[in-house]
């Protein structure tokens, strides 16, 4: 590991720009997370955040810019996609549990293939990723047999098997009854204390608060404003941030 | 009718279950890869094979047995008439099967395509493990629904001179001059093959419309 390995920032985006063929969602997006911070990225829907996670693991092509994740420059080729993925844990707001597999097959399908780690140390890994997220006992079932926040934490621990060292969470609890938020938050919570690097695409602004070192806010594909919780919620700077977190507040 | 017609009538069944397990194990391998190609993202692939399932979809299958039989001939390549047949029913096989496996790939949601490349797992990977059991499990009551179709249309192999069971059929009836009892025996014969099929076809698709596992 080269000394800029382990200390420069873990993800560097440099004037970021993508389109959607007219549509412009990303317009110069320069953004650096360091080791161990975690960062919340909040705004109006359309305003380019999931897009901009999605950058980072190259499930979107950038147009211009340059994306930097451990070291590792992301251009198009496959190896270096490739490398940076295996740095990268996704979890996304669908969940995206594999229905065929059982929970423990579901977590120890990337580390076999792409580690090549036999199958009895997987699944050694993967049990301990399950109780983390306590969901142990649930290894043997398929997702469809689990709530939708137990599916998440699933999701979770999946990502987690690949022993990341970033985690990019895409809107986690969007898509789950209110009464299920808070576990998949506390597990969140739970990671970040850790000491995992983060970066969250939520509008759980307790979250934000509570674990955040960064919120950064978004609008029409650019950042318009980065601040500590603290800061951001006391007095947002820009227009838009203080609408958006009017609306965000009212419903709370 | 006798025993030696009856049992030339189990030979010539014998064939027709040996052409239609050529046509579906040969069509089944080179249908997965019309269907990987289809949905490779790659538009000179995509449009190559689009092409190729439009033509053999588009054209009989009895002409495109004949393309392949005299066709291969002309040029030079002396065929039995059996290798003809199973060449003829591989390709017709897998534009169909790479037709529908390729609609069974393009159900399974997106997500679980980028769940895979989050993951780092490589294409073989990602379609092996991820989506082709998916996909296959969608596939299956029309896949099944075309296996039984290629079953009967072996019966076309017989005008390029196989013997099948239809022709077998033919060739009794122009010995005993019974045309009911003989053709009446070869359909029952057909039936006993596919109607299995078609029942096992129908109990998956039961099977999967019920909420999973």
């Amino acid at each position: 590991m080269s000394p800029n390995q382990a200390t420069g920032p873990l993800i560097a985006m440099h004037g970021v720009d993508k389109w959607y063929g007219d549509f412009h969602a990303l317009k110069g997006v320069t953004l650096e997370v360091r080791r161990g911070e975690k960062i919340v990225l909040c705004g109006p829907s359309g305003s380019g955040k999931s897009t901009l996670i999605r950058c980072i693991n190259h499930l979107e092509t950038i147009q211009k810019g340059r994306i930097v994740v451990d070291g590792i420059a992301l251009d198009d080729s496959a190896r270096a996609v490739d490398a940076v993925r295996r740095e990268v844990g996704m979890v996304f707001q669908s969940f995206n549990l594999f229905p065929h597999m059982t929970v423990l097959e579901n977590c120890t399908l990337a580390p076999m293939r792409v580690r090549g780690t036999r199958k009895a140390e997987a699944e050694a890994t993967a049990r301990r990723y399950l109780e983390r997220v306590r969901i142990g006992e649930q290894a043997l079932k398929y997702p469809a047999q689990l709530s939708g926040g137990q599916q998440q934490r699933v999701a979770i621990a999946r990502a987690l098997c690949m022993e990341p060292k970033v985690m990019l969470f895409d809107e986690p609890t969007s898509a789950l009854d209110p009464e299920m938020v808070k576990e998949v938050l506390d597990t969140m919570i739970g990671l970040a204390r850790d000491g995992m690097t983060m970066v969250c695409v939520t509008h759980e602004m307790g979250f934000a608060r509570q674990v955040a070192d960064r919120v950064i806010f978004m609008a029409d594909g650019a950042i318009l404003e980065e601040a500590d919780p603290e800061t951001f919620f006391r007095s947002p700077q820009h227009p838009r941030a203080r609408t958006f977190l009017g609306e965000i507040l009212a419903h709370h | 009718m006798g025993w030696p017609e009856f049992l030339f009538l189990l030979e010539g069944m014998k064939w027709t279950l040996a052409l239609s397990a050529i046509g579906f194990i040969g069509g089944g391998v080179a249908g997965l890869a019309v269907a990987l190609a289809r949905t490779s993202g790659k538009p000179v692939l995509e449009r190559a094979t689009a092409a190729y399932v439009s033509l053999f979809q588009g054209t009989p299958l009895l002409m495109q047995l004949f393309v392949v039989y005299f066709g291969l001939a002309l040029v030079g390549l002396d065929l039995a008439p059996w290798e003809a047949v199973a060449v003829g029913f591989t390709l017709h096989a897998s534009a169909y099967l790479g037709d529908i496996w390729r609609g069974g790939i393009e159900a399974v949601p997106r997500g679980q395509m980028e769940a895979a490349r989050a993951l780092s797992l490589g294409y073989v990977s990602r379609m092996k493990d991820v989506i082709l059991p998916q996909a296959l499990r969608v596939s299956l009551p029309a896949t099944i629904g075309f296996l039984v179709q290629l079953i009967k249309g072996t019966s076309l192999a017989s005008i390029v001179g196989f013997t099948e069971l239809a022709r077998a059929g033919n060739m009794v009836s122009n010995q005993i001059f019974k045309p009911l009892l003989v053709f009446g025996i070869v359909g029952a014969m057909y039936f006993a093959l596919c109607w299995p099929l078609s029942l096992y076809g129908s109990w998956m698709e039961r099977r999967l419309a019920a909420p999973s596992r």
